[in-house]
């Protein structure tokens, strides 16, 4: 079997590990080999949360630069941070919504503009797919879903070995039932904008 | 029902390392468990935790890794399977107990779990605790996949048990912190073992008794090292005439190479699994049948080492290599890509490199690095500091936890950190060598932990300090869990003590003693500028809950607050406290409400009084 190499990065807090989770249990489902690591160290404090999935018949859980077949950003300024895991074999799927560092708002650093953002993906990856996951999400009654809207997005492109069917299943399995009908409807939001 | 506890043999769950690891030691019946936390080994002390509330588990958070190892080796010695959990730093401090008991050994396994953190990711260092097994004379096993780890910590109590010594179960953070497909297996009736017996000739080392079980020791050691060349941890995988030895990851990485690079009928693998003692006779037995050998190992050289002097023994000359300028690095971790190009440049096999994207137009990009949350106490606590000492030549030592963040301009607190409780000791002597004021920060868990000690040098040798405990009742940045200084009732756990660090403290003979709240700034200047002002030791405990920890509960602060029109942007808020609830709007300062906790810190900075609570009361739950 083919190795599917899928990175997720995102800002603490936006429930990239949760999204990780039904990805791999999506997996776990279809009888799909899946391993995943994920570097948390200070998730709810503000940084950046990397997820890495190798499905298939590999034994890493890490995955080198220059060697993601899919990057999944939930945050822009971070997809561009993450251009070193991509290639130009890569498909880059974004969130729009900028969720500055608190590095810019005190001047030490400037966020770069969107259309810098786009123009180097664009440049870098074979493929951009971008999403306003934070209006979807919020359009679907919980702005916490962003990694649902995206989740929908990276299912809908059928790159993974797991099907659309899978992941929803997934999200039934492994997410809070008080958010389980908005859950759904953001994944289905994010996989209309994709398609 | 917690899900480690589940009675499904032969079904496969996906489990974090830390939880297969908490498994395995369940399926081994494991009856009691200490720990300090330490990331990354914290969930399986979590895991541990909430199984002991449902379960016969015992489990423990004691003050410091030698005092869980202390607990642990008074319970094996009673015939009980334990097992001891702390990150490879907490080794360094439960090492004076390791040597020793190492000589007097145990009745019931014991399985110290030691999760190393190559990069660093969350650590102050990357020492390889390899070298914890040839120190202690104590068996060590690494596991390579997450349901190794499960199968490999189970087993770890029978070895100890037959070895009758502690057994150190390696680990490093993509074992830890990565998941995988877990086979269950079937769990065994805790061991509960039959309590103490007196052997004092035994069991109290004076000289005289550890000369004889010094012996006893190496007889275990000479023993261990004929089970490594059998065990099931060390095979041989493939059969060609280049040689790859590799441990841990770094197997998973070399298999995935060999595979990658299409060599599979040229390469053979010994993938070693039970490291310490080093498997000497299948060593030699490899590499008999190698041409060339290339050892990849994270860290240090130390199979390399081992492999160099087994071979040289048996008059081996075909060249070994692991660490070098062309080939492995000893710094931080590897990973496929980079194992993948160093096999293909000893072996000579052609190799195209991944094309990596040009980055060289990617403008430079604003650092996103963990910040203290909105609403920590610790923040206002540093601006307090700052504003006091303003003008004044002052060294501030900082220690391991969330407040280690604050480190950072614009609060900048903290100068020198070496280890926990590094704050209290060293504060010793810079208050005789820096010729600054000393004014050291270190939190309640760490408090606990090992700054007792330096504290009390400072009131015996009469140093001039002043010590700020940054009390925010949980050891929070590992994932808040208790310490002496938690009221567990309050979290509806009965049968715990508290102990209070004002009674410590003064306990200890320091005379200046002031407890302020951090979200009263005005009271809390006042305190820490007579503390500071004092000469001698003065202690100065800032007591306010976790912000993140009481978020969403009754505790939490209130309302919200907002930014009036009255803001003459000073931004003495954003500049100086930053407060991630802050964000720049139109160039002028916006409050998150969403993050806002209602702390009031930043409106009491504010020179026009501008910030204000908002009027309609929309707090986030």
């Amino acid at each position: 079997m083919d190795v599917t190499r899928l990175i997720i990065v995102a800002v603490g807090g936006q429930g990239n590990l949760l999204a990780s989770k039904v990805l791999g249990e999506a997996a776990r489902a279809s009888g799909v080999s899946v391993r995943m690591s994920e570097i948390h160290g200070m998730a709810q404090r503000g940084g950046v949360v990397e997820s890495a999935l190798v499905f298939g018949a590999a034994e890493s859980t890490v995955i080198s630069d220059g060697e993601a077949d899919i990057l999944v950003s939930f945050e822009p300024l971070e997809a561009l941070r993450a251009l070193r895991k991509c290639s130009e074999k890569t498909v880059l799927i974004t969130n729009t919504k900028p969720l500055p560092p608190f590095t810019a708002a005190t001047g030490r650093g400037t966020y770069p503009d969107m259309e810098t953002i786009r123009s180097r993906i664009r440049a870098k990856t074979a493929r951009l797919i971008e999403i306003d996951a934070t209006a979807l999400a919020t359009g679907a009654g919980n702005v916490l879903s962003v990694n649902m809207v995206l989740l929908g997005a990276l299912a809908a492109t059928g790159l993974l070995p797991v099907t659309e069917n899978a992941v929803r299943d997934a999200i039934r399995e492994t997410t809070r039932k008080q958010f389980l009908e908005t859950n759904l409807k953001a994944f289905e939001l994010g996989g209309q904008a994709a398609k | 029902m917690h899900k480690l506890l589940q009675d499904k043999p032969s079904e496969t769950f996906f489990l974090l390392g830390n939880e297969a690891i908490a498994r395995g030691a369940v399926e081994a019946g494991v009856a009691f468990a200490a720990t300090y936390p330490g990331t990354p080994s914290s969930e399986i002390s979590l895991n541990l935790f909430q199984m002991s509330r449902e379960s016969d588990l015992y489990f423990e958070y004691s003050t410091n890794e030698k005092v869980a190892l202390e607990v642990c080796a008074a319970a094996a010695n009673c015939g009980v399977r334990t097992m001891c959990i702390m990150k490879h730093v907490g080794v360094n401090v439960a090492a004076d107990a390791l040597m020793t008991l190492a000589y007097v050994g145990v009745k019931g396994g014991l399985v110290i779990v030691s999760a190393d953190d190559p990069y660093m990711f969350s650590s102050q260092n990357e020492q390889d605790n390899r070298y914890y097994g040839k120190l202690s004379g104590l068996p060590i096993l690494e596991p390579s996949t997450i349901d190794e780890a499960r199968r490999i910590v189970a087993d770890a109590f029978e070895l100890s048990e037959s070895l009758k010594i502690p057994v150190i179960v390696r680990t490093t953070t993509r074992i830890n912190h990565s998941t995988g497909g877990v086979v269950f297996g079937n769990i065994a009736p805790p061991k509960v073992g039959g309590g103490f017996e007196r052997d004092p000739f035994n069991l109290v080392t004076v000289p005289a008794v550890s000369r004889s079980l010094h012996v006893k020791l190496l007889e275990k050691i000479a023993r261990a090292e004929a089970m490594a060349s059998s065990s099931e941890y060390n095979f041989i995988d493939g059969g060609g005439p280049f040689g790859i030895i590799a441990n841990g990851v770094s197997f998973n990485y070399a298999k995935d190479a060999v595979r990658d690079l299409g060599v599979e009928e040229r390469v053979r693998i010994l993938r070693i699994g039970f490291s310490h003692p080093m498997p000497a006779e299948l060593i030699g037995k490899f590499l008999a049948g190698c041409d060339k050998v290339l050892v990849v190992e994270e860290g240090e050289p130390y199979m390399e080492e081992a492999v160099r002097s087994i071979a040289q023994e048996a008059g081996y000359t075909l060249p070994i290599k692991g660490k070098g300028p062309e080939l492995f690095s000893r710094l931080f971790e590897f990973d496929p890509q980079l194992v993948r190009e160093k096999i293909a440049v000893y072996f000579g096999f052609s190799y195209t490199p991944p094309v990596k994207p040009d980055l060289s137009d990617i403008p430079e990009l604003p650092q996103r690095p963990p910040n203290l949350c909105p609403g920590c106490g610790h923040r206002a606590v540093f601006f307090a500091v700052n504003t006091v000492t303003e003008g004044m030549e002052v060294v501030k030592p900082t220690d391991i936890g969330c407040y280690t963040l604050g480190f950072l301009p614009p609060l900048s607190a903290g100068d020198f950190l070496i280890c926990m409780g590094s704050s209290t000791g060293t504060a010793g002597g810079f208050s005789r060598c820096a010729n600054r004021k000393v004014i050291s920060y270190i939190g309640d868990s760490t408090f606990f932990h090992s700054g007792i000690p330096g504290l009390i040098n400072a009131v015996f040798n009469n140093h001039d300090m002043t010590l700020v405990i940054l009390d925010n009742r949980t050891t929070a940045m590992t994932g808040h869990q208790p310490h002496p200084g938690v009221d567990m009732n309050a979290h509806g756990m009965a049968g715990y003590n508290r102990v209070s660090i004002e009674s410590v403290v003064r306990g200890i003979g320091v005379e200046h003693v002031s407890i302020v709240k951090p979200y009263n700034l005005k009271k809390c200047m006042a305190a820490l500028r007579e503390a500071i002002g004092y000469k001698g030791v003065s202690v100065v405990i800032a007591r306010q809950d976790c912000a993140l920890q009481i978020k969403g509960t009754k505790k939490a602060a209130g309302r919200p607050f907002a930014v009036s029109e009255r803001c003459k942007n000073h931004r003495t808020c954003i500049n100086e406290l930053a407060c991630p609830a802050f964000y720049l709007e139109d160039n002028r300062v916006k409050i998150d409400a969403a993050l806002c906790t209602g702390c009031s810190v930043c409106a009491q900075v504010c020179p026009e009084g501008a910030i204000v609570p908002v009027k309609e009361k929309n707090k986030q739950k």
